[in-house]
């Protein structure tokens, strides 16, 4: 089956800044991506869990969008005036994708 | 009135205080109970939804008069002026940078509605009475103190911004339109629809409330566990102190505007307790420099128990005294 060359661009960050991310990135026009609960995990800040949270404040959600390789620093440029000063990772990794017209 | 001891005693065995104590020793003792967040958020909507509800639906029942303006207005200033004062205590007591002391400062000047919610059944159990529209003062009591902390911020040489976008988020956040709007229901439908829905955010309120403590209890003991490090003797000094600060400067507040003995100590009760709700989803976006595990260990882990378990009884025996119950 013919596969195509994309990449796949994953924002894990904390959940107050979600939609200003996915504004942003809308705007610099990816308007693909999927935004996906995340359970928990550790890092700089501490650790830190989903469960039981009484607010979105100590929350992170991960932002994952495939796009094409002459895109994504447009992207990377648009998502790092969110990302900038906050608690996060932005990893970028290569892929393949079936249907490269999607993307 | 009642001794304050006998008050605390009373209050620390009560299913409230004791479920809440249930969770903290779960989480601190590594159990694997735990409340799935949906549930926990079920569990504040409903809350929320019952304050604000009966809150509105009591304003119905004894009217409304300039009082309800003036409070407003007393609870708004309270909030902004707290962060001050806090500030000021903060950088006297602990090392926090004046990024991190500004963030806590704008925690402590606004409110917990569990607190508040936690202190009306307290109030209820003794049949004190307090005005309804209290509810309506909490969510005032929300926003102003983010703009003193974020003003501290700016002055200690930060990018703090507050654009439009955070102040929509702040001021249309989920509890404050679900607060406001049960409220103006409430105050709509009156006694009549206080009866239709009785059943629902009447009797079962107090098993609500203590599963959401078990909850909160479990949430506190985690942050505990996880943050001792910022946890140095100043700051926990602070985070004990500071809720008897805000309610001393609350009481003169609430004896000029002549409220009830209930009405006072929910007033204390709001200047006393600190957000973990509101502010620090404003301070992650506006202010990212500020360490979360500070402002929210202080908040959740030493000054919500705190007024739970001591502050709420020293606090309406306070009031009993100067609404003379």
């Amino acid at each position: 089956m013919q596969m195509h060359v994309a990449k796949r661009v994953e924002i894990i960050i904390e959940a107050p800044l979600e939609r200003r991310l996915l504004d942003t990135i809308s705007e610099a026009g990816v308007t693909g991506f999927t935004v996906l609960p995340v359970l928990g995990g550790s890092g700089r800040s501490g650790r830190w869990s989903r469960e039981g949270q009484v607010s979105a404040a100590g929350g992170m959600v991960a932002v994952v969008c495939i796009v094409r390789p002459e895109r994504v620093d447009k992207l990377l440029e648009a998502a790092f005036e969110v990302v900038e000063r906050h608690i996060g990772v932005v990893s970028v990794t290569d892929c393949q994708v079936l249907r490269a017209e999607r993307f | 009135m009642e001794a304050i001891p006998s008050i605390m005693a009373q209050n620390l065995l009560s299913p409230i205080v004791l479920s809440f104590a249930l969770g903290l020793f779960a989480s601190l003792a590594r159990s694997s109970l735990s409340v799935p967040e949906a549930a926990a958020k079920a569990l504040s909507l409903y809350l929320l939804f019952a304050i604000g509800f009966k809150g509105g639906a009591s304003v119905a029942a004894h009217g409304l008069d300039g009082s309800l303006a003036a409070s407003l207005v007393a609870g708004v200033a309270l909030s902004f002026v707290i962060p001050f004062v806090a500030f000021g205590l903060l950088r006297a007591m602990t090392r926090l940078s004046a990024v991190d002391a500004a963030a806590v400062a704008g925690h402590y000047g606004s409110i917990s509605i569990v607190t508040f919610v936690s202190a009306t059944a307290i109030l209820a159990s003794r049949a004190i009475d307090y005005e309804g529209y209290m509810v309506a003062v909490a969510a005032a009591m929300e926003a102003p103190a983010i703009i003193a902390a974020l003003w501290l911020a700016t002055r200690a040489g930060t990018g703090a911004r507050m654009d439009r976008e955070l102040w929509r988020e702040v001021l249309l956040n989920g509890s404050i339109v679900l607060l406001i709007g049960a409220f103006m229901i409430g105050a709509i439908t009156g006694e009549r629809g206080l009866k239709e829905i009785e059943s629902f955010i009447v009797s079962p309120f107090k098993g609500v409330l203590c599963l959401f403590l078990l909850d909160m209890g479990l949430v506190a003991g985690r942050g505990l566990r996880q943050a001792r490090s910022v946890l140095s003797p100043g700051a926990f000094a602070f985070a004990v102190l500071m809720p008897l600060v805000g309610a001393a400067l609350a009481m003169p507040v609430a004896a000029a505007l002549g409220l009830s003995a209930g009405g006072t100590a929910l007033l204390m009760v709001l200047s006393a307790s600190a957000s973990y709700i509101a502010v620090p989803a404003a301070m992650r976006v506006a202010l990212p420099e500020a360490n979360p595990s500070i402002y929210l260990t202080l908040s959740l882990g030493v000054t919500f128990p705190f007024n739970l378990a001591l502050g709420i009884p020293i606090y309406i025996a306070l009031a009993e005294i100067i609404g003379g119950v």
